[in-house]
C-alpha cells in the first residue's frame, strides 16, 4: 500500500516536471518570439528600460499590420541587471523559450558572458549598446551584430577633434571606471599619446560618489586645455557643473553616453559648450521622430539606446521577411547582406557585425540643444 | 473583527498619506507640469489594506504559527519522511535526472543556486558557527574566480589545474584578512570586512594591466572531462553534476567540521569569547581557521562561477553580493546546513521564478526578505546540535 | 601651506560634513538599539525626492527661492520622519527580541524595497534638483578655495552636531535616550517608555538625513533612486571610524574620512580614493579597535 502511494507520487512529480520542461515546445508554434535582455532593475535600469519600451512598440506596430510570416511577434524581455552571472541564465532562458533572435544585452560585460550561450545555438544577437571592440573584432561571434559603432571609431573621432579642431596641448582624461567609460577613455588616451599630446591627468571617479570636488581641484591645478570624460551623463553633468562653478575654462568632450536630453536638463547652463561625439544625427530621420513622438505620448522616452534598439529589432523583422524563415543561419546571412531603413537611417552590417551607415559626428550643446559642429 | 478592520483602515490611511507625494504627484518643474495619478493612490490603498489585515492577523499569532514551528514543521532533521530510505532514494533520483528532463535554462539557474548554496555554507562557518560578522565575503568569491581567469589567461591553465590554486589563494586571503581583525568585535569587524571586500573589487577594477580592469576576462574554458569534447548543452549538464559533487563535499565537510573539536571551539567562541578563552581555546587559531575554511569554499565556487559564465568582471562581486550571501545564512538559520539550502531556494531561485512580475520583481523580493525576517527571526531552520542519548548508549 | 593644500582641505571638509550629516542618523540608532540601519541611506534618498516634489510645486507657483528652500526642507523633514517611524514599526520593532543579525537582514530587505518603490512610483532616471541657494557670493579671496554651498554644508553640519549634543545632554528625552543605550531593561524598569524613545530616535535620525538630503542635492544638482547607497555606506564607515554610538565621534569620523579621500585624490589618484579610505580605516581600527571615541567594551563572563 505504502509503496503504491509513493509510486503515484513519483509519477505525478515526473509528469509535472516533464510538462514544465516540454511546455515551451508545445506552445511555441503560435508566435514568433524575440528575446530582449538588459538591466530593467538595479542601478543601470535607466539604460535598459527605454530599449524595452521601443522594442515593444515596434512589435505592437508590426502585429497590428499582421505580424511576421502570418504569426504574431512576441517580445520576451528579461532582466539581466548587467551582471555576468544573471546574463548567462537569462540567455539560457531565452534560448530555451525558443526565441529566433535576441536584442541585447545592454552592458558589454553581460553581453560577452551571454554570447557564450548564444554562440552555441547560432541565433542572431543584435546589441543596441555594447560597444566593447572585442565583441566583433576578434572573430569569435559570427552571430553578433550591433547597431552602435564600437568605441574605437568614436575614440578616433574624438582624438582628431581634440588635436585638429580644439588644438589642445594638454588634456585631462577622466572616466567612470566602468567598462564603457574606461574603455573609451583608454582608447582616447592612446590616440592622443600617438599625436604627442600631453595627458596631464588620467583618473577614474566612483559613479554615485557624493561630489568630485577634490578631483575638480586637481584638474584645475593641472590646467588642461581639454577635459575628456568617458562615462554616462549623470556623472558628466555633475563633473562639468562643479568644474564651471570653479571657473575651469577648459573645453569638455565626451562620448555618446552623454547624448541624452536629461544631460542638458540636469546640467542646465553649466553644460553649454560641451562637445559630445555621437552616432550621426538622426533627429531628421522621419521614423525616429515618429517613434520619439509616440513614446512621449506614452510617457516613455528613447533614452540613450532606445532608437538603436528599435533599429535592431527592425533589422530582425526585415531579415525574417526577406528569408521567409526563422532559421538562424539564414537570418545571419540576411542581416549581413540587406540594407534596412531604420530609425538610424539606411543601415547595414559589415562582415564583423558592426554597423555601416551610422558614423559618429561631433555635437555641441548650444542654447539647450545638441547642435552638430562643422569643422 | 470590526476593530481589526478599523485599525487596518487607519493604517491604510496613514500609508496613503505617506505615499502621496511620491505615488500620486509627478512634478517636472523645468517644464512646469504637475500630474496627479489618483488611481495609483487607490491601488496602493487597496494593497496596504489587505496586507495590513493579514500582517496584523499573523503577527498576533506569530508565536503560535511561526516561532514554534521548528518543533513540528521545519524540524526537518528529525523528520521521518526525510530520513526514510525510499524518500532519499527518490529525491536523489529526481535531483540527478533534473538536467536531463528540464530545459537548459533551469539547469543553468540550478547551477547558480548550488553555487550560492556552497557560498552560504562557507559563510555559515564564519558567521553562523564562529559568530564573526563578515560583510565582504564576495571578495573571496572574487579571488577564486579571478585566480582561475588569470591563470587561464596568462599561463593557459585549465579548470582542474587552477581549481586547487584558486581555493588555496582564497584561503590565504581569508587568513590574511583574519590576522589584522583578530581584536575587533561585532560591528567593527563588519565594517573592516566590508572595506576589505571593496578594496579587492577596486583593485580588480583599477589594475588594468594585470586584471584587464572593468571590461573583465572573457573566453574561460568549461571544466574538461578527460579530454572529451562537450557541446554547449552537455557541458552545462556536466557542470551541474560537478556542482552536485562540490555541494555534497561542502555539506559533508561542514557537517563533520561542526561536530569536530574545531567546530565546537567555533561555537564556544560565538557564544562567549572570554569564556572560551578561559576554557583553553586558542582564539587566534580558531578565528583564523574559520576565516580560512570559509574563504576556501568561496574560492572553489568562484572558479566554478567564472567557468560557468566563461567570463569574470569586477561588477559581479559587489557589496550587494556579500549582502545576499549573508542574507542566505541568516534567513536559513545561523549554523544550519538545511537552512542554507532552503534560503538559497528562496533568495536565488525566487527572483528567477518571479520574472513574470517584471518591474515589481525586486520590490517583492525586498518585501519577502523583511516579512521572512519578521515572522521567523531565528531563520527558517533552527540549528540543532548533535544530541547524545543515554538510552542508546546502553 | 600652499593654496592647493587649502583647496583640498576644504573639499575634504565639505565631504566630511556631508558624511557627518548622514552618519549622525546611523550612530544615534546604533547607540540606542545596536542596529546597523542599512535603510538609512534610502531615507536620505526618499527625502531628496520629496523635497524635489514640493520644491517643484512651489517653484511652478512662482514662490521666491528662499521660501521654496524652507518649504522643501520642511516637507522633506516631515515626511522622512514619518517614513523613519513607519519603517521602524514594521521592519524592526517585531524583531526587538531577536538576535542582532535579524534586523540587519530586515534592513537590507527594506532598503531594496524602498529603492524599487521609488523607481516604480517616480522614475529610474536622474532628475535635476533646483539650485535652491541661487547665486550666493562669498568674498573674492575665499571663492578661490571654497564654494558658497560648501560653506553652508560645513557650517550646518557642525551646527547640528552641537544642537544634538546639547539636546542629548540637557533634555529629559535626551536623558532617556542615554539611559536606554546604557541598559534598556533597567531604563524600562525606571519608567522610561522605551518604544516611544526608540521611535523618536528613528525620527530624529531621519530628520537629520532629510536636512542633509536637501542641502546636498541642492549643492550637487541631481538626484536619482540610487544616491542613498554610496553615501550610506560611507556614512556608516564614518560612524564606525569615530566610534559608533558617539555623536562627536560621527563628526570626527566623517571629517577624517572626507579629508583622507580628498588628499588621496589630490596627491595620489582618485582611482584609489576608496582603497585609501578603507585601508586607513582598517589601520585605525587595528590600533583603536573601538574607533576614535567609542566606548571600550568591558566584557565580563
Amino acid at each position: 500500500m505504502k509503496l503504491t502511494r509513493i509510486g503515484v507520487l513519483i509519477l505525478v512529480l515526473l509528469t509535472t516536471l516533464f510538462y514544465l520542461g516540454a511546455g515551451n515546445a508545445v506552445f511555441a508554434s503560435d508566435t514568433i518570439k524575440i528575446g530582449l535582455a538588459g538591466p530593467f532593475s538595479g542601478d543601470l535600469a535607466p539604460y535598459g528600460i527605454p530599449p524595452k519600451d521601443t522594442v515593444r512598440l515596434a512589435a505592437e506596430v508590426l502585429n497590428r499590420s499582421g505580424g511576421l510570416l502570418g504569426k504574431q511577434v512576441q517580445i520576451l524581455a528579461e532582466d539581466d541587471q548587467c551582471k555576468a552571472g544573471t546574463a548567462t541564465n537569462v540567455a539560457s532562458k531565452l534560448v530555451g523559450e525558443g526565441v529566433i533572435a535576441v536584442i541585447g544585452h545592454i552592458c558589454s560585460g553581460a553581453t560577452i558572458a551571454a554570447m557564450s550561450v548564444y554562440r552555441a545555438v547560432k541565433i542572431p544577437v543584435i546589441s543596441p549598446s555594447a560597444t566593447n571592440p572585442s565583441l566583433t573584432l576578434e572573430n569569435k561571434n559570427p552571430n553578433f551584430f550591433r547597431t552602435i559603432p564600437h568605441d574605437a571609431a568614436q575614440a578616433n573621432l574624438q582624438v582628431d577633434f581634440i588635436t585638429r579642431h580644439l588644438k589642445a596641448k594638454k588634456v585631462a582624461i577622466v572616466h567612470d571606471k566602468g567598462d564603457y567609460g574606461k574603455g573609451l577613455a583608454t582608447l582616447v588616451a592612446e590616440g592622443l599619446k600617438q599625436k604627442k599630446v600631453e595627458i596631464v591627468i588620467f583618473e577614474g571617479i566612483t559613479p554615485g560618489a557624493v561630489d568630485y570636488s577634490a578631483l575638480i581641484r586637481k584638474v584645475k591645478h593641472a590646467n588642461p586645455d581639454v577635459v575628456a570624460f568617458g562615462g554616462y551623463h549623470p556623472e558628466g553633468s555633475k563633473i562639468v557643473t562643479q568644474a564651471r562653478k570653479r571657473n575651469i575654462k577648459a573645453s569638455f568632450i565626451s562620448g555618446d553616453g552623454l547624448k541624452d536630453p536629461s544631460f542638458i536638463k540636469i546640467g542646465r547652463k553649466f553644460v553649454e559648450g560641451y562637445y559630445v561625439s555621437s552616432p550621426a544625427d538622426i533627429s531628421k530621420v522621419e521614423i525616429s521622430r515618429e517613434i520619439t513622438r509616440i513614446l512621449k505620448s506614452k510617457n516613455q522616452k528613447a533614452g540613450n539606446f532606445g532608437l538603436q534598439a528599435h533599429a535592431a529589432v527592425t533589422a530582425i523583422f526585415n531579415a525574417v521577411k526577406k528569408t521567409n524563415s526563422t532559421d538562424p543561419e539564414k537570418l545571419q546571412k540576411a542581416l549581413r547582406s540587406e540594407k534596412i531603413d531604420t530609425t538610424l537611417g539606411m543601415i547595414s552590417f559589415d562582415k564583423n557585425g558592426d554597423i555601416l551607415g551610422s558614423g559618429f559626428s561631433m555635437y555641441q550643446v548650444r542654447d539647450g540643444q545638441f547642435v552638430p559642429v562643422k569643422w | 473583527m470590526k476593530l481589526r478592520i478599523i485599525h487596518s483602515l487607519i493604517i491604510t490611511f496613514w500609508f496613503m498619506l505617506l505615499c502621496f507625494p511620491l505615488v500620486v504627484l509627478k512634478i517636472d518643474y523645468l517644464e512646469k507640469s504637475i500630474r496627479f495619478r489618483w488611481i495609483n493612490l487607490f491601488l496602493t490603498g487597496l494593497c496596504v489594506f489587505f496586507i495590513s489585515l493579514l500582517w496584523r492577523y499573523f503577527l498576533s499569532r506569530r508565536r503560535k504559527y511561526f516561532l514554534r514551528l521548528p518543533e513540528h514543521f521545519f524540524d526537518l532533521h528529525q523528520s521521518r519522511l526525510i530520513r526514510s530510505k525510499p524518500f532519499l532514494f527518490i529525491f536523489s533520483l529526481v535531483f540527478l535526472s533534473l538536467p536531463l528532463i528540464l530545459p537548459n535554462y533551469h539547469t543553468s539557474i540550478l547551477i547558480t543556486a548550488m553555487i550560492y548554496v556552497v557560498l552560504g555554507l562557507g559563510l555559515n562557518i564564519v558567521v553562523g558557527l564562529a559568530g564573526l560578522l563578515d560583510l565582504g565575503y564576495a571578495a573571496f568569491f572574487a579571488i577564486g574566480g579571478y585566480s582561475f581567469a588569470l591563470l587561464n589567461h596568462y599561463f593557459g591553465f585549465g579548470f582542474w589545474a587552477s581549481l586547487p590554486i584558486a581555493a588555496s589563494l582564497a584561503c590565504l586571503g581569508g587568513v590574511l584578512l583574519g590576522i589584522p581583525v583578530l581584536r575587533l568585535r561585532g560591528d567593527y569587524l563588519a565594517i573592516v570586512t566590508l572595506g576589505f571586500g571593496e578594496i579587492i573589487r577596486l583593485i580588480l577594477e583599477n589594475w588594468e594591466a594585470f586584471t584587464k580592469g572593468p571590461s573583465g576576462i572573457p573566453d574561460l574554458p568549461k571544466p574538461g572531462l578527460f579530454g572529451i569534447q562537450l557541446d554547449f548543452y552537455s557541458s552545462t549538464i556536466y557542470l551541474y553534476y560537478l556542482l552536485i559533487l562540490c555541494m555534497l563535499a561542502a555539506i559533508l565537510v561542514t557537517k563533520r567540521l561542526s561536530y569536530s573539536k574545531t567546530g565546537r571551539a567555533w561555537v564556544a567562541l560565538r557564544e562567549d569569547e572570554i569564556a572560551a578563552q578561559s576554557m583553553g581555546i586558542d582564539t587566534t587559531k580558531t578565528k583564523l581557521t574559520a576565516f580560512g575554511i570559509g574563504a576556501f569554499w568561496a574560492g572553489i565556487v568562484g572558479a566554478f562561477f567564472a567557468s560557468k559564465n566563461s567570463f569574470v568582471d569586477p561588477s559581479s562581486f559587489t557589496f550587494h553580493e556579500s549582502a545576499i550571501i549573508l542574507s542566505i545564512v541568516v534567513l536559513g538559520g545561523m549554523g544550519s546546513i538545511l537552512g542554507v539550502i532552503l534560503a538559497t531556494m528562496i533568495l536565488v531561485l525566487l527572483p528567477e521564478y518571479l520574472r513574470f512580475l517584471e518591474s515589481y520583481r525586486m520590490l517583492i523580493f525586498g518585501a519577502i526578505m523583511v516579512i521572512m525576517m519578521v515572522f521567523r527571526p531565528e531563520g527558517l531552520v533552527k540549528s540543532v546540535r548533535q544530541q547524545y542519548d543515554f538510552k542508546n548508549l546502553k | 601651506m600652499d593654496l592647493y593644500f587649502l583647496e583640498l582641505f576644504f573639499s575634504g571638509l565639505t565631504r566630511g560634513g556631508i558624511y557627518t550629516l548622514i552618519a549622525l542618523g546611523y550612530t544615534m540608532v546604533y547607540g540606542i538599539i545596536g542596529l546597523i540601519n542599512f535603510a538609512h541611506g534610502e531615507i536620505y534618498m526618499i527625502a531628496a525626492f520629496i523635497g524635489l516634489t514640493f520644491a517643484g510645486i512651489f517653484s511652478i507657483l512662482q514662490f521666491s527661492l528662499i521660501s521654496i528652500l524652507l518649504i522643501a526642507v520642511f516637507f522633506a523633514m516631515l515626511f522622512s520622519a514619518a517614513y523613519g517611524y513607519t519603517i521602524e514599526k514594521t521592519a524592526y520593532k517585531p524583531l526587538r527580541q531577536a538576535s542582532r543579525l535579524a534586523p540587519l537582514i530586515s534592513a537590507i530587505g527594506m532598503s531594496i524595497f524602498l529603492r524599487e518603490y521609488v523607481i516604480l512610483a517616480q522614475t529610474p532616471d536622474f532628475l535635476a534638483f533646483p539650485m535652491l541657494f541661487g547665486d550666493l557670493e562669498l568674498p573674492e579671496f575665499m571663492m578661490d578655495f571654497i564654494q558658497p554651498t560648501e560653506t553652508i554644508i560645513i557650517l550646518v553640519s557642525f551646527f547640528l552636531v552641537g544642537i544634538l549634543l546639547l539636546f542629548i545632554k540637557h533634555t529629559k528625552t535626551g536623558k532617556a535616550m542615554r539611559a536606554i543605550s546604557q541598559d534598556r531593561e533597567m531604563a524600562m524598569l525606571l519608567g522610561v517608555n522605551s518604544d516611544k524613545i526608540i521611535s523618536f530616535t528613528f525620527m530624529v535620525g531621519s530628520l537629520l538625513a532629510a536636512f542633509g538630503a536637501i542641502l546636498i542635492s541642492a549643492h550637487i544638482g541631481q538626484i536619482n533612486y540610487n544616491i542613498g547607497f554610496i553615501i550610506g555606506i560611507k556614512a556608516f564607515t564614518a560612524a564606525v571610524l569615530g566610534g559608533i554610538g558617539s555623536i562627536p565621534g560621527a563628526a570626527l569620523g566623517g571629517l577624517t574620512l572626507g579629508l583622507i579621500e580628498s588628499f588621496a585624490t589630490g596627491y595620489i589618484s582618485s582611482d584609489y580614493e576608496d582603497v585609501f579610505a578603507f585601508g586607513i580605516l582598517v589601520l585605525i581600527l587595528i590600533f583603536k579597535p573601538a574607533g576614535f571615541l567609542g566606548k571600550k567594551e568591558h566584557k565580563k563572563v
